[in-house]
């Protein structure tokens, strides 16, 4: 068994050392964040599009802020994040289309069972960071400009909080993405804020629960936006459409109500409300 | 989760489970890995050979220079090849961004300094030795080279691990250019970053073990022939 | 094509002294670290004839060797091939054994195929010099052997072999045998005899007086980078008119009064 698993793999090495570079063009590369394709999300919904028009998609998964920025280079087709003012400034700028609110999540406060600032069960957001901020309980932040950075800091400056003024004292500026950051911070014992799908998903939960969640401001909206082909020439606008339509169609909005993990629904379809 | 037993099982598991993607992704990092230690030898050897063995204007500020990109950052080198391969960039068209090939560019980029530094170190040290004989019998300084370089070969297949172990291990670099993009781009490195963001550490961990397994066998294969060669070179 | 290992052939040239130098020095000089250690050295090396180049340590024997080869080049002076400068077709006509051996890593026959391919030799002439070489320096059994496994007197006489096979009109030897044992020398020293008698030209460097018996027409007495005496060997050894000369060859240690 070993010995023929070896052999199979020794026989796939030499195939792919010998194959060349794929050369088939019927793809698109969508530049997207970390919590979609963390969240499983990707891999549900990618195939139903690929069996229907046989376009593969390749997905490059980083923070918001880079997203943008590679779509900006032209280095994308399309671009699905969550980041609305910045993806409306990216259309402004003449880099996008056209934006189209796709889906929402909601973004929570996962923190330790023993609940050091005493926010557990709340769904007040800035009366929870409040306390943080007063029990100068650890906090763990993306700090990266990334789309969660982006909401984090808005619902600080609502609690009026000058959070990032404690850097390198309770709040914790991790700069990295939404797994590191909550791999560092429940080692940490800190507060981390997190979009649910990831939080769902994610395997290494220790004993951490949600400790503040439900509140409306938490709202996390995504939204997709066609490079724009006139000014990036190289972008694959009729293949990239394409995409972008079926995200927004029926059908699409249909496979993301229907992608669940544990039984429980990540995305919420919104497009075109 | 048991982190001593279990990663060692799961590694196993994996392994002997035949699993497609892990196949797949363990044949594109050695496709991606082997074919930039290649290109770097074929541009590191010589190159280090050439700053070992020939006495230029020049010589010793190329040698600090080389000894000194050995400490590149993969995540610098990743970056800068983005900037180059980018729609944006000066060889945009040729559509190189996230595809093997520009793994192969930043990785070739990150080894051969390493390759051509060791390399001059080594064939200085047996200039030294051979110097004078060569000078005598009149040899040219190409076949010098030349000469120098097979008759170094022992040692340079040290040389060629120590940049497969770089490369094969570097996740920064290949993680910016290639985007990680599933079925296209995923190697091992980034498999495993991609994995522990998801905060499946075991799973994690179990193929940083099937990594480790691989250059393993990687070097035991090139110890192997290097033990052959050394015997028939006795150096 | 000479035949090297025929010691019975006559040796145009070994019974007349007066024939042309093939190579002199004129007022070589050489510098190092600001100290002269070569100063208006004029040498005459003759045709067929064996030099032995005696002297104490530091005397300059072995830089004086690798001025005339053109592995240096002199700071003063200059060196004449058959009366005209040192250049690549002259050096491509000589050929160097040094001290220790320098083996390539590689077979007995890969470091002789070495020297002949740099040479210009290929195919079937290549193979029979290989071949002619391997037997002369009775290593044909060990053609195969990695050359640095060879014991230090199979070492030198592979590297003697090496020098001969690409047929130098002469051969410089940097004290060939200092470091082998009685059979070992024996055995090197046949072949410097073999290849003179085959119409080599010998310049040997030692600081062995009973080499310097056996194996010397003329000698070449250096002492603190100069000549300290010349003359034909059996006048040299026997009867030395210089100081130093006198000194070494009576085995009395010898200071420069006036260092």
């Amino acid at each position: 068994m070993f010995r023929r698993s070896f052999a199979g793999l020794a026989a796939a090495a030499l195939f792919a050392l010998a194959a060349p570079a794929q050369a088939a063009d019927d793809f698109i590369i969508v530049q997207s964040t970390t919590s979609t394709q963390n969240s499983g999300l990707f891999d549900d919904l990618l195939p139903k599009f690929q069996a229907k028009t046989g376009i593969e998609v390749r997905v490059v998964a980083v923070g918001t802020g880079q997203a943008i920025k590679n779509a900006a280079n032209g280095d994308g087709d399309v671009l699905f994040v969550h980041a609305k003012p910045a993806e409306e400034k990216f259309v402004a700028d003449g880099d996008g289309v056209v934006r189209y609110d796709v889906m929402y999540n909601d973004f929570v406060i996962v923190g330790p069972a023993d609940d050091p600032a005493g926010v557990a069960g709340s769904s007040d957001v800035t009366a929870a960071l409040t306390t943080i901020a007063q029990a100068q309980a650890p906090f763990a932040s993306r700090g990266d400009d990334s789309g969660t950075h982006k909401a984090e800091l808005r619902l600080w400056k609502a609690a009026g909080v000058d959070a990032p003024a404690a850097s390198g004292d309770w709040y914790r500026e991790t700069g990295s993405g939404m797994g590191a950051t909550l791999n560092a911070g429940t080692a940490m014992g800190a507060y981390i804020m997190t979009d649910r799908a990831t939080w769902i998903a994610f395997g290494n939960k220790g004993d951490y629960q949600i400790a503040v969640q439900g509140d409306e401001r938490m709202f996390n909206q995504y939204g997709i936006i066609l490079v724009n082909p006139e000014t990036h020439p190289g972008v694959k606008a009729e293949l990239g459409q394409a995409f972008v339509d079926w995200v927004v169609s029926p059908e699409g909005q249909d496979a993301i109500a229907a992608y669940k993990v544990d039984g429980q629904q990540l995305f919420f379809p919104n497009a075109g409300e | 989760m048991q982190p001593d037993t279990g990663i060692i099982a799961a590694a196993m598991g994996l392994i002997l489970s035949g699993n497609a993607d892990l196949i797949e992704i363990v044949g594109l990092s050695l496709r991606v890995t082997l074919s930039a230690v290649i290109l770097s030898c074929a541009i590191g050897l010589p190159l280090g050979a050439a700053v070992g063995a020939w006495r230029f204007p020049g010589r010793g500020v190329l040698a600090v220079l080389l000894n000194a990109l050995m400490g590149l950052p993969p995540v610098v080198v990743g970056l800068a090849v983005y900037l180059m391969l980018s729609a944006s960039g000066p060889f945009g068209p040729l559509r190189l961004l996230y595809t093997p090939t520009a793994m192969i560019i930043a990785q070739t980029i990150l080894v051969t300094p390493i390759v051509a530094a060791l390399t001059r170190q080594a064939i200085e040290d047996l200039q030294s030795e051979y110097g004078e004989q060569f000078a005598s019998l009149g040899v040219g300084p190409v076949r010098r080279l030349s000469a120098l370089l097979w008759d170094a070969r022992v040692g340079l297949l040290t040389v060629a691990l120590a940049g497969f172990g770089r490369a094969v291990a570097e996740v920064g670099a290949v993680m910016i250019v290639g985007g990680n993009i599933n079925h296209v781009t995923r190697v091992m490195t980034t498999t495993i970053a991609l994995e522990t963001s998801k905060g499946n550490l075991q799973l994690a961990l179990a193929l940083g073990v099937v990594l480790l397994g691989l250059a393993l066998v990687v070097n035991a294969a090139v110890m192997a022939v290097r033990g052959v060669s050394a015997r028939a070179a006795h150096a | 094509m000479r035949d090297l290992s025929d010691p019975l052939r006559p040796v145009p040239g070994s019974q007349s002294p007066a024939a042309a130098p093939i190579l002199e020095t004129r007022g070589l000089g050489y510098d190092a670290g600001g100290r002269v250690l070569i100063d208006g050295l004029d040498l005459t090396i003759r045709p067929c004839r064996r030099t032995v180049v005696l002297g104490a340590n530091g005397a300059g024997k072995s830089l004086a060797l690798r001025l005339m080869h053109g592995l240096m080049r002199p700071a003063r002076g200059e060196v004449l091939w058959q009366g005209k400068p040192l250049d690549r077709q002259a050096r491509a006509a000589q050929a160097m054994v040094f001290q220790r051996p320098v083996m390539l890593r590689r077979s007995v026959r890969a470091n002789l195929r070495f020297a002949l391919v740099v040479h210009g030799f290929a195919g079937r002439e290549r193979a029979l010099r290989e071949a002619r070489a391997l037997e002369q320096a009775r290593l044909t059994d060990l053609a195969h052997r990695p050359a640095r496994v060879l014991s230090g007197g199979e070492q030198q006489r592979l590297a003697l072999a090496r020098a001969l096979a690409t047929e130098p009109r002469i051969l410089f030897l940097d004290e060939p045998t200092a470091s082998l044992d009685p059979a070992s020398t024996h055995a090197v020293e046949t072949l410097i005899d073999a290849a003179h008698a085959a119409g080599i030209t010998i310049v040997l460097v030692t600081h062995d007086l009973g080499q310097a018996r056996r194996l010397g027409d003329d000698v070449i007495f250096l002492h603190a980078g100069q000549v300290a005496e010349t003359g034909p060997a059996a006048r040299v050894l026997t009867a030395p008119s210089s100081g130093p000369a006198r000194a070494w060859i009576d085995g009395r240690l010898y200071f420069d009064p006036t260092p």
